[in-house]
């Protein structure tokens, strides 16, 4: 927009080249890796669910705009609704049924942001939302795991043959599939009476690097948590949730594994399993639905974690980030509004200070 | 500057504009003959406008005397140029409004005869009210941009015994570098002033705060500072808004002026580099304020630079001056980041003018508003550790005191939350209109205690008159009543005399 010289525009007269819709291109850059690496591992089947799942959450956002009797097009470009979408399928079993990442995508875009409003405005994290709706509604899709088969491995699913998993679902005793994440073998293992000194012995097939059944995200804990700190550096987002997150993971596992081998996973397993670092560095630190100063944050992020520990341990669910970050999301305003940071020249309750000579 | 101290020192607050200062502040300074005609206003500097004392058709001196201060908070106005009083009038003020106000106009007789000028060979020697007295006879205001009477200051620098002078020469606003020519070609000056204003509120030392990113600047000021210890010469981390009182006392000092006091109550008073010149010039050489360095900058100009220009000069005048590539998009006087947008180029220079910006087309562009993502990019910017997308949401709503309650009246319209948002959203625009509003409830408010305290003083007096006149009334009754009673008691009285 340019204006004429006698329409006055107020100060100030010049303005980052920051915009929202590179704010989400930084995030998508950040979450390329591991979701390129998670195609590789999961195959097509994963590509389509990907791409099912964003389609989904975009059509979701253009419907309501268009009710609205908005143009879409500008809000579509922003990329908000591409990144929930993208949230989403990485947080998704990648061989799940196309109705899965469908559902997921509507329900993300329209119940879990375009109602409250649009961008901005809405007190929960969408893909969150979507995934505790896809999660309750459907808990037999949501909790079928594969494990990892790499493209162009012996026995993976071609092109078409992915599109068929994805489509009509996977054809009876399909090699490789079935396979439990570790939090979910450990929950049932202990469930069953078998402590974790025994069941571990048998877990699944664990590497550092990845190589374990899970979600896009959980499976490249390590590339998630590469593209967290390449955000920071580009100061996309802070430190403070991130660390507070993994530390409310890490230090309540830690000290009950050293009380309780048997009873409690160790701390390293917790932070690498699971949704953890999908959700310290991406889901949690989502700026609509956490708090803005750097204390709360903190305070935000350590209940992150410390519920989903909570959950995973004492709850009925494996995994409990989603249910973590949605029940602290709603903690938000309360937070903003009795932590702020001190303003200059008054103490921290707003009183002015006493002159120092 | 090392990793450590890029990482550990430097503020966490403010934001770091491109500054686009060169190449215009390594230009070296042009002087601007006088022009033809120039128009003085009234009204120049914080607190009431100057009262004219000359008559159209007179015939004045550089430096004589237009207009006198009048009331406690003001500055006088003198001739920047020899030659004839054509009229006393409006012209348009350097406000968005682009409403009028009063000026003199002066028709130049191209002489630039001075005034008889009092020199001070030892200002030292003075008594400070007599300094106080010089600069507030030579019109001398901040020239920073907040235009208030120096000498005011100087008294209220004295009377809270203040011990350091703070001397600004943070210019953090891209684009400018009037206060950077300054500091490079007349540092003696400045140097020289700020010792006359120490002397002046009895302060023991001066800091001269520099932004590290005028480095020949620094240079010339420690050369110039050199023979006086009490002046300090101080690099600051380039960061905007370093030159805001507030944020250069805290960086200099690690003193925060408390809210709602004046910085003299920390004990430090603060004065802009071309301030201190300005003094140099009054007091030592008798000048009054009627000329400054103004910069020319913005991609519609063709030679961007500094000015030395008269008082009253057109900003078209110093334009043309300057040369324009192409037909300015947007016309700003002082900087990008708190100036004020001028309608038109028929604008005199006034003496908080620091500089005349000509956007180019793509200068001028102002991105299209979005919605808050709550990025809290606005927070962490903020130099007063204010909530601005909290006040603005508020402020949306038309909840002004909500708006209030997060000190909203702290906020110092630095401009920096409204750089970094990447929503683009007009923050300042907001916060300015809710405090015009603000002010506007405040004085709507004093009207109607003033008319209530009217009221009821009127309704006690009518009630107190009433009273009085009952009383009175009661007592020439009873008067009357005993008078009757007399004359009745004396008739009654005789008769019996007489039958005794």
């Amino acid at each position: 927009m340019n204006h004429s010289l006698d329409t006055p525009v107020a100060a100030p007269h010049t303005t980052t080249a920051n915009s929202a819709g590179r704010v989400m291109a930084s995030v998508m850059a950040a979450l390329a890796p591991a979701t390129l690496f998670g195609f590789w591992l999961y195959g097509w089947p994963a590509v389509y669910l990907w791409l099912i799942t964003v389609g989904f959450a975009m059509l979701g956002e253009a419907f309501c705009l268009r009710l609205m009797g908005r143009q879409a097009a500008p809000v579509l470009f922003d990329g908000s609704a591409v990144l929930t979408g993208w949230l989403l399928a990485v947080s998704l079993p990648p061989w799940a049924p196309w109705w899965i990442g469908a559902f997921g995508g509507l329900f993300a875009t329209v119940l879990g942001k375009q109602v409250f409003g649009g961008l901005g405005q809405n007190l929960f994290n969408p893909a969150m939302v979507a995934r505790v709706a896809l999660l309750i509604s459907f808990p037999l899709q949501m909790t079928a795991w594969v494990a990892p088969l790499p493209l162009f491995s012996a026995g993976a699913p071609g092109i078409i043959d992915g599109l068929r998993i994805t489509l009509k679902g996977v054809p009876a005793g399909f090699d490789g599939f079935a396979s439990a994440s570790l939090l979910g073998f450990a929950k049932t293992e202990l469930s069953r009476g078998l402590d974790l000194l025994q069941s571990l012995l048998h877990a699944p097939a664990q590497a550092w690097y990845g190589s374990r059944a899970g979600s896009l995200g959980e499976t490249a804990a390590w590339l998630i948590a590469g593209g967290g700190v390449a955000m920071m550096f580009l100061r996309v987002i802070t430190w403070h949730i991130p660390f507070a997150m993994l530390a409310g993971i890490a230090v309540p596992a830690a000290i009950l594994h050293a009380v309780d081998p048997a009873r409690y996973l160790d701390a390293g397993t917790q932070l690498l399993s699971g949704g953890a670092m999908l959700g310290a560095f991406f889901i949690a630190t989502d700026y609509v639905t956490s708090p803005n100063t750097p204390r709360g944050q903190l305070i935000f992020g350590a209940g992150c974690g410390l519920l989903t520990w909570v959950i995973r341990t004492w709850a009925g669910y494996p995994e409990g980030v989603a249910f973590a970050v949605l029940l602290m999301n709603s903690l938000t305003p309360i937070i903003d509004s009795y932590v702020k940071p001190r303003i200059y020249g008054r103490d921290r309750k707003g009183a002015a200070l006493e002159p120092v000579k | 500057m090392g990793i450590f101290d890029h990482i550990f020192k430097q503020p966490r607050w403010g934001v770091h504009p491109e500054d686009h200062k060169r190449p215009a502040a390594d230009v070296s300074l042009r002087t601007l003959p006088p022009p033809a005609r120039l128009y003085m206003p009234l009204h120049q500097h914080v607190g009431g406008a100057a009262r004219p004392i000359v008559l159209v058709g007179q015939k004045v001196l550089k430096g004589q005397l237009l207009a006198e201060a009048q009331g406690n908070i003001s500055a006088p106005i003198h001739a920047p140029v020899s030659g004839t009083v054509t009229a006393i009038g409006e012209v348009t003020a350097p406000h968005p409004s682009g409403l009028g106000f009063a000026a003199i106009t002066l028709d130049s007789d191209f002489a630039g005869r001075w005034i008889e000028t009092a020199r001070v060979d030892d200002p030292f020697a003075l008594d400070p009210a007599e300094i106080v007295r010089l600069t507030a006879a030579a019109g001398v205001v901040g020239l920073g941009g907040a235009t208030f009477p120096a000498a005011v200051k100087f008294v209220l620098g004295k009377r809270l015994a203040v011990k350091s002078l703070i001397v600004n020469g943070g210019e953090c606003e891209p684009y400018l570098s009037s206060d950077d020519r300054i500091m490079r070609d007349c540092a003696d000056q400045v140097v020289d002033g700020a010792r006359i204003v120490m002397h002046a509120i009895g302060a023991i030392e001066a800091l001269v705060g520099i932004e590290d990113n005028k480095p020949e600047a620094i240079a010339a000021m420690r050369i110039a500072a050199a023979p006086f210890p009490e002046v300090k010469i101080r690099p600051v981390p380039a960061r905007y808004p370093m030159g805001s009182d507030k944020q250069l006392i805290q960086t200099l000092t690690g003193k925060e002026v408390p809210a709602d006091a004046r910085a003299a109550e920390v004990g430090v008073l603060v004065h802009n580099v071309s301030t201190c010149a300005a003094v140099h010039k009054a007091v030592r050489l008798g000048q009054p304020l009627v000329e400054r360095i103004v910069t020319i900058n913005g991609g519609a100009v063709a030679n961007p630079g500094n000015i030395f220009a008269p008082l009253g000069t057109l900003v078209e005048e110093l334009l043309a001056f300057c040369g324009l590539r192409d037909t300015p998009s947007r016309l700003i006087l002082g900087g990008p980041m708190m100036g004020t947008p001028l309608l038109h180029g028929r604008i005199p220079l006034v003496k908080g003018a620091s500089g005349i910006l000509a956007f180019d087309a793509r200068e001028a562009i102002v991105p299209e508003a979005g919605p808050c993502i709550r990025c809290g990019g606005c927070t962490r910017a903020c130099p007063m550790g204010l909530l601005p997308l909290e006040m603005a949401t508020r402020i949306r709503a038309g909840d002004l005191d909500g708006a209030v309650g997060f000190h909203l009246t702290d906020c110092i319209a630095c401009g920096c939350c409204a750089y970094v948002c990447p929503s683009h959203i007009p923050l300042v625009q907001y916060f300015s209109h809710a405090k015009g509003e603000l002010s506007a409830r405040e004085r709507a408010r004093l009207r109607t205690d003033a008319a209530k305290r009217l009221a009821e003083a009127r309704i006690v007096r009518l009630e107190r008159e009433a009273k009085e006149k009952a009383a009175i009334a009661a007592r020439r009754k009873a008067e009357r009543k005993a008078a009757k009673a007399a004359a009745a008691a004396a008739t009654a009285a005789q008769p019996e005399g007489e039958t005794a």
